[in-house]
């Protein structure tokens, strides 16, 4: 079995080449500048109900992304844009299901919690929190039981670590050797509770260690140590040894949701994390610093994002509202779903 | 170029606010993320914050303004050297302001929320004696009050839930109550549905008198096994020695797009149980009434209120002790020709319907049902033998619905009464969608309720 306890932190910086570094700024400015536009939409009464928000934690999709390989899958709640993004499903169809338009992943039917992409393996989009955990549990199983040796990342907040599924969860997923790669983000607020609040657990992680599950704690604000984490656990996984589990740390910069008025916390708090801790600005200045780019290169690819933004904007307005008879499609499948 | 800043919407029932203080003045410069104002909704004070970048130019709503629409422009935000006059007048900032011919209404809440002007007045409540003072409350308040009553009356109650506390709830239905009762008593759970729902069942096997509040009741289908196997059934299985006096309670049936997995009315699902009592209050003063009989009663009671209604002003009578006891419906409005059977936000739609249909010359006599278990069928059985026709009205689904139920009851007890078939207004046989046209086809219309009316009466 695996060690019970694995040191804490990640210390060595994978890897990262200049333009694979390029890359992780390009992608984690593309989450935040769709998921300002998001916010301006909504405030525009252009997206409704509810609509949450990652900003703040870029560095932890991305930096995940960069460990998956192909035919991996992902999971997690309803704080789900980023992912979405990071697995490279297309902008324009994240945006226009914002608005709940015909040209939606969901075709309008899901709005921001609810969308999916088997072509992408990505498996929603939930709004019950924690409901993901088992459903991520159970696509590392069905892997598993077809022979590949493909591995599930399955997101969920610390809010999401105190339901009991997890636990019945972790408890299967390590007692059948599942591959999956728990990533709790830890944001340090479910709502407006801080961990500190909801648990006397000095970790999250650590918790996985009564199942037998290996794991550690990652700092969230620096895509290459998400990075190097990810690639760890997901060696793990992929080695036939079971489940692992990563506690990033990381912050959200806006309110729960739209409608969240944030009273829990200081103003000051959350301008301290922007101006220190700032996953972007980190990538950014070594870039600038390690004279991978210029000034002029990162002016250039933020115009080419908010291009790409812009456009998604204008298709999700633009996409029409679906057929009205698209309300009684969708209950009951006709056929036996083949896999993709 | 200039661009307007406009009212934002910040929550998924807003549809104006107050701009109560902008914390940027004329002349400077915001940068995306800098918080530019404080906004007031019904339910908080929200702090709005830039997503462009620019020179304040000009502000044009000031601050300490009410009821500004969401959408109308509040500033203008200018580039280095424009000027703020200037770009005030041309400023129409293309895509930003002005929504497509297409786009849903800007406060999309207000389909799916109607709020009709109800212009039908109550028949007198035999609850509040003639006279009484009345005081215009939100069925918001009128929930706290209740709740703030009984635990000033009787020590061994409290209230626990997901941010009922120090967030003074989700929905803001516990304000103020930490700062009265303390921590002891005022309670946050982490989020784990079942394991808080079986500890507070527990408790009151206990001796003590549980509140628990559900963020919404989507998320007590985690709490299932609790509220069903342990608190509906261990009266019985004790031979009545183990009861279980708790109120489990919280918004229910759905909101405003915020989809399927959040917009579920389970009033038919609980009203199945034999051991629970459930209750889903229309007006404010049912609200404040039913939840104090509620919080007193021996049993478990699932107490089932809506989000759109919190916000909505009814009177509730000035009373020491104004309880609504379970089991009696409410007759709002008498008439002669049909009866219509609702209850919680139903009503709204069952209202409306009555007072168009007396335009055309309908008389609709508007039952609200209040609790669901036990259930007043014999309110509904006089009123169907007076004008033998019935239309019920509900948000849930069709199949095992509360009018199902109702119409059961009526062919079994008052089919020589009945010169039509009872017809079911419901929700549809759906999940809920998320896009606007397709909630608003999902939910159960006011005109549904006139057109099931007018074929029971053959019009
Ligand atoms: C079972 C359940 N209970 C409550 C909620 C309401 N709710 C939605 S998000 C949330 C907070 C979750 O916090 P966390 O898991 O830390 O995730 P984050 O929002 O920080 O990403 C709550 C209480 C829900 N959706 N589902
Ligand atoms: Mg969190």
């Amino acid at each position: 079995m695996a060690t019970r306890r694995s040191t804490k932190k990640t210390p060595a910086k994978s890897n990262v080449s200049k333009e694979e570094l390029l890359e992780y700024y390009r992608e984690m400015l593309l989450i935040r500048r769709f998921e300002e536009k998001a916010g301006q939409l909504y405030g525009m009464g252009l997206i409704g109900g509810f609509c949450h928000l990652y900003i703040g934690q870029e560095a932890v999709v991305v930096g995940l992304e960069a460990a998956a390989k192909d035919g991996d899958k992902r999971v997690t709640s309803y704080r789900d844009h980023a992912h979405m993004l990071a697995c490279g499903m297309d902008p324009n169809g994240v945006m226009a299901e914002l608005t709940g338009r015909e040209g939606g992943y969901s075709r309008g039917k899901g709005g921001s919690m609810h969308m999916f992409s088997k072509e992408k393996h990505f498996y929603g989009g939930h709004g019950i929190v924690a409901a993901q955990v088992p459903l991520g549990a159970g696509l590392a199983f069905a892997d598993k039981y077809k022979g590949n040796d493909n591995v599930t990342f399955v997101y969920f907040g610390d809010g999401a670590a105190n339901q009991g599924q997890v636990y019945e969860t972790y408890n299967m997923a390590e007692l059948w050797d599942l591959p999956v790669v728990f990533v709790i983000e830890n944001n340090q607020y479910a709502m407006g509770t801080a961990v500190k609040r909801s648990t006397k657990s000095p970790s999250l992680w650590e918790r996985g260690a009564a199942y037998g599950i290996p794991g550690e704690e990652v700092d969230g604000m620096d895509v290459m140590a998400v990075k190097a984490a990810g690639e760890k656990a997901v060696a793990h996984c992929r080695a036939g040894k079971g489940p692992y589990i990563l506690e990033v740390m990381t912050y959200r910069y806006r309110g729960h949701s739209m409608s969240d008025p944030a009273k829990y916390r200081t103003r000051e708090e959350v301008q301290k994390m922007r101006e220190e801790r700032d996953a972007i600005e980190h990538v950014r200045e070594i870039l600038l610093q390690g004279k991978h780019a210029t000034e002029d290169d990162l002016k250039g690819i933020d115009k080419e994002i908010k291009a790409v933004v812009n456009e998604s904007a204008e298709f999700a307005k633009d996409s029409p509202l679906p057929a009205v008879d698209q309300l009684y499609t969708d209950i009951y499948a006709a056929e036996i779903p083949q896999e993709a | 170029m200039a661009t307007e800043v406009l009212m934002p919407a910040l929550s998924p029932t807003m549809e104006e606010g107050t701009l109560a203080k902008w914390l940027v003045k004329e002349g400077d410069t915001v940068s995306s993320g800098d918080i530019m104002a404080e906004i007031e909704t019904d339910k908080a004070t929200m702090e709005f914050e830039a997503v462009d970048e620019g020179i304040m130019g000009k502000i044009l709503i000031a601050e300490g303004t009410e009821g500004v629409k969401v959408n109308t422009p509040i500033a203008i935000l200018v580039e280095e050297g424009e000027d703020a006059d200037a770009a005030a007048s041309s400023a129409s900032a293309p895509a930003e302001s002005s929504a497509p011919a297409e786009a849903p209404a800007p406060a999309p809440e207000t389909s799916s929320a109607p709020v009709p002007a109800v212009a039908s007045v109550p028949a007198e409540d035999p609850e509040i004696p003639e006279g009484t003072e009345m005081k215009k409350t939100t069925v918001r308040e009128a929930l706290r009050d209740a709740m703030a009553e009984e635990m000033r009356r009787e020590g061994a109650v409290y209230l626990m839930g997901e941010e009922v506390a120090e967030y003074q709830g989700a929905y803001k239905i516990s304000q103020g109550l930490l700062d009265e009762f303390g921590a002891k008593r005022v309670i946050d759970t982490p989020i784990t549905e079942h394991g808080f729902a079986g500890i507070a069942v527990g408790s009151a096997m206990g001796g003590l008198k549980p509140i628990v509040e559900f963020m919404t009741f989507n998320f007590a289908m985690q709490a299932m096994d609790q509220i069903i196997n342990s608190a509906a059934k261990t009266l019985y299985m004790s031979g009545g020695q183990m009861g279980c006096p708790i109120v489990f309670r919280g918004p229910n049936g759905a909101a405003a797009r915020v989809a399927a997995q959040h917009s579920q009315d389970y009033a038919a699902w609980f009203m199945q149980v034999p051991g629970l009592k459930v209750a889903m209050p229309y007006s404010a003063a049912d609200a404040k009434g039913l939840l104090k009989s509620a919080i007193r009663d021996p049993n478990p009671v699932i107490f089932l209120e809506n989000e759109i209604l919190y916000g909505r002003s009814f009177d509730v009578p000035v009373m020491d002790d104004f309880t609504v006891p379970f089991g009696k419906a409410r007759i709002w409005r008498e008439g002669t020709d049909v009866t219509i059977v609702s209850f919680g936000i139903g009503m709204t739609y069952a209202l409306q319907a009555a007072d168009k249909l007396a335009e055309d010359g309908i008389s609709a006599e508007v039952v609200d049902l209040r609790t669901l278990r036990p259930m007043d069928t014999d309110t509904v059985i006089r009123s169907v033998m007076k004008t033998n026709r019935c239309v019920t009205v509900e948000e849930g689904w069709p199949q095992g619905s509360v009018g199902g139920y109702i119409s059961a009851v009526l062919m079994q007890q008052a089919f020589d009464y009945l010169d039509a078939p009872v017809i079911n207004c419901t929700g549809k046989d759906v999940p809920m969608p998320y896009a606007e046209n397709l909630e608003k086809l999902a939910l159960v219309t006011t005109d549904e309720v006139i057109a099931a009316v007018k074929q029971v009466t053959y019009r």
